[in-house]
């Protein structure tokens, strides 16, 4: 698979592949200290802010208004003006949570799992991917908050002394998700400012405005980069990826529990733990590839976020899209060999009732076209049809969801009670608005924040080996001349 | 407080970390200790001059975790089986099971803020002024592309013109007195 592609071709060499293994650079040929540095510091620090910034901020703004008015009268009206009623008492608020924070996993994937592998390329994509996770739990938190009917109370799920005297119900899925989201948000903010403490220290020493030199200087805590400082910062780096790899998997793990404990035909099933975590980490790297691709297009990134780059992230999506695809095939399974009556009705219902359609939309775009396709090397390296490819596999992972919560609920044991599902427009107004903050968010992280780790990208190049003295004088030739 | 003034030490710069290391580990066979290099990113053949290998960080890492371990559990326990006891449908008060899953992320939320906080701690972070911020040639280069080597004033072996001498013998790009 390796040796496939244009390296066959003689007259067409590509310099972004390496000849001895066929397979794209991680970095482009030819960067030093310096230049990798100056790359990434003057996306931030330069004194022209690009106006497609500009416009991009603004149309993000206007879009995440659909937040502040959908929650303002949400608050004035209460969640009467949403779609959620008996039987369908879910709604887009569990459906928006789940694939929000979804999206987040693959975050943690990238910065977490991927450097426990020492799986270096993850180098030049890791800080914007966790960023993208922070910023997808924001808008997953909002839907929870927002569902308990009065979110100024949202306090009341904490455990904390008070004057009622009354404790949350540990035995419940639902306080399992409030320490497991809570606890995911922190750490996913503390090793995302850990690992930006090095490169504000680089920004503060390059910037020139005093007050961007004293805005990054407090951010980097006067970070001085002393190698026993280096030392205990990479142990706390291992140290915090090791423990967030349990925690991402533990988080969409109590997530499916909200579903599995249930006794509900279609949600009452042990695969949901593995089978929800995988879809989560599907659904993240499409959401990576949306941002990655147009920021490298216009930051010209190319060089450090390469085809090598984007052939990965394919792949890790065509794996765990075959994991999420297994999961359908047995749950299809299940319904039949449960011999349950409800089960079999619950999976006929999910296919062929009133709302199949749902159902077939999810199995055309996380499974026909993706699983096909991505087999494909010249396609796993074509950008525009990768670029295509992420937005169909969120909408099939916002699909699945949706078909999870409500062919489940509306049409459960006792047909009297059955009834329908219909989002109302507040319901599309919010969900539209979080995609509007999570832009807003990602375009002001862009414009303020180091979008790639200069520390670890500065580790990957040739320059940083140290040679055994003896040969310090042929070295030094080479290394200048690098 | 004891008055910081004078001199910090003599800052040698170097532009690749073959001659840093090198550097590091001639003054360390020459009898200083009180030093410290400076890179833009971790080089471990430093630290291995500088004989610096062991961290405090991953015992408080552990130690944060059994505290949010007990916390997390220890509170369950209490506020099912005392503080608020309800009978879920004919389930034990303490459903020990249950109450894994918020025990478990107590565990790995102490742990990793006692590993974050508890590595800015022992770097003495945050902490915005170093003298060595009074170099401009460090300002410059240390978080960029060059490598320092730090020679402390407080080594008995310091002196500032023969140290200046021995830092000099490394042929480094410059070596710049620095004061508090």
């Amino acid at each position: 698979m390796a040796t496939q592609g244009p390296i066959h071709d003689p007259g067409h060499v590509d310099p972004m592949i390496d000849p001895q293994t066929g397979e794209y650079a991680v970095i482009a040929p030819g960067h030093n200290f310096t230049s990798v540095t100056r790359k990434i510091a003057d996306i931030v620090l330069t004194a022209n802010t690009p106006w497609a910034w500009t416009g991009g901020l603004f149309l993000a703004a206007t879009v995440a208004l659909g937040v502040v008015i959908g929650v303002t009268w949400l608050v004035l009206k209460g969640v009467g003006i949403w779609g959620v009623t008996i039987p369908g008492a879910w709604g887009f608020a569990i459906i928006n949570f789940v694939w929000w924070i979804g999206i987040g996993h693959a975050g943690t994937l990238i910065s977490a799992i991927l450097l426990l592998f020492k799986q270096t390329w993850r180098n030049s994509i890791n800080r914007f991917a966790e960023a993208m996770t922070i910023f997808a739990v924001c808008c997953a938190g909002l839907f929870p908050l927002l569902h308990v009917g009065r979110p100024w109370l949202g306090y009341w799920l904490l455990p904390y002394p008070n004057t009622m005297n009354i404790w949350p119900q540990f035995r419940s899925p639902l306080a399992w998700d409030v320490f497991a989201v809570s606890t995911y948000a922190t750490i996913s903010v503390v090793f995302w400012y850990i690992g930006m403490i090095p490169d504000f220290g680089t920004l503060r020493d390059r910037a020139k405005l005093p007050l961007a030199k004293a805005f990054y200087g407090f951010l980097a805590l006067g970070w001085r980069g002393s190698t026993r400082h280096w030392i205990r910062y990479e142990s706390a780096s291992l140290l915090l990826a090791g423990l967030s790899t349990p925690l991402v998997l533990s988080v969409h793990t109590t997530i499916s529990f909200d579903f599995a404990v249930a006794a509900m035909a279609g949600w009452h099933t042990t695969i949901f733990p593995p089978y929800f975590v995988a879809g989560a980490v599907y659904s993240g790297f499409a959401m990576v590839l949306t941002l990655a691709i147009p920021i490298r297009k216009f930051y010209h990134l190319e060089d450090l976020v390469t085809l090598r780059h984007l052939d990965n992230m394919a792949k890790v999506m065509l794996t765990t899209g075959s994991i999420v695809a297994y999961g359908y095939g047995m749950e299809v399974f299940m319904s039949w060999y449960s011999a349950s009556h409800w089960e079999f009705f619950m999976m006929w219902n999910r296919m062929f009732g009133p709302m199949g359609w749902a159902y077939w939309i999810l199995i055309l775009t996380n499974i026909a076209i993706p699983l096909t396709t991505l087999w494909s090397r010249k396609l796993r390296v074509n950008v525009g049809y990768l670029f295509f490819l992420s937005f169909v596999v969120n909408i099939g992972m916002w699909f699945e969801r949706f078909v999870i919560v409500v062919t489940s609920l509306y049409r459960d044991y006792l047909p009297s009670s059955w009834g329908t599902y219909r989002a109302t427009k507040w319901d599309y107004i919010l969900f539209l608005g979080t995609w509007g903050m999570f832009t807003f968010l990602f375009l002001l992280f862009a414009r303020f924040a180091p979008m790639i780790p200069m520390s670890e990208i500065r580790m990957m190049l040739p320059q940083t080996k140290v040679h055994p003295p003896g040969v310090l004088t042929a070295d030094k030739v080479v290394e200048e001349a690098l | 407080m004891p008055v910081y003034e004078g001199v910090y030490g003599l800052i040698a710069e170097f532009n690749t970390p073959t001659e840093l290391v090198n550097a590091t580990k001639a003054a360390h066979n020459a009898g200083y200790r009180r030093m410290e290099c400076y890179t833009p990113y971790p080089v471990e053949e430093a630290a291995e001059a500088l004989h610096f290998h062991k961290t405090g960080v991953p015992l408080m890492c552990l130690l944060g975790g059994i505290m949010g371990l007990i916390t997390g559990y220890g509170m369950e326990i209490w506020v099912n089986v005392w503080g608020y006891p309800l009978n879920i449908a004919g389930r034990p008060l303490f459903s020990w099971p249950a109450f894994v899953i918020p025990g478990y992320e107590w565990t790995i939320l102490f742990a990793g803020l006692s590993a974050a906080f508890g590595m800015l701690a022992q770097n003495g972070l945050p902490q915005l002024y170093h003298p060595l911020f009074n170099a401009a040639n460090f300002r410059d280069g240390a978080t960029t592309d060059k490598f320092f080597l730090c020679l402390e004033a407080h080594d008995p072996k310091f002196s500032v013109t023969e140290t200046r001498v021995f830092l000099e013998g490394f042929s480094p790009v410059s070596v710049v007195e620095v004061d508090h």
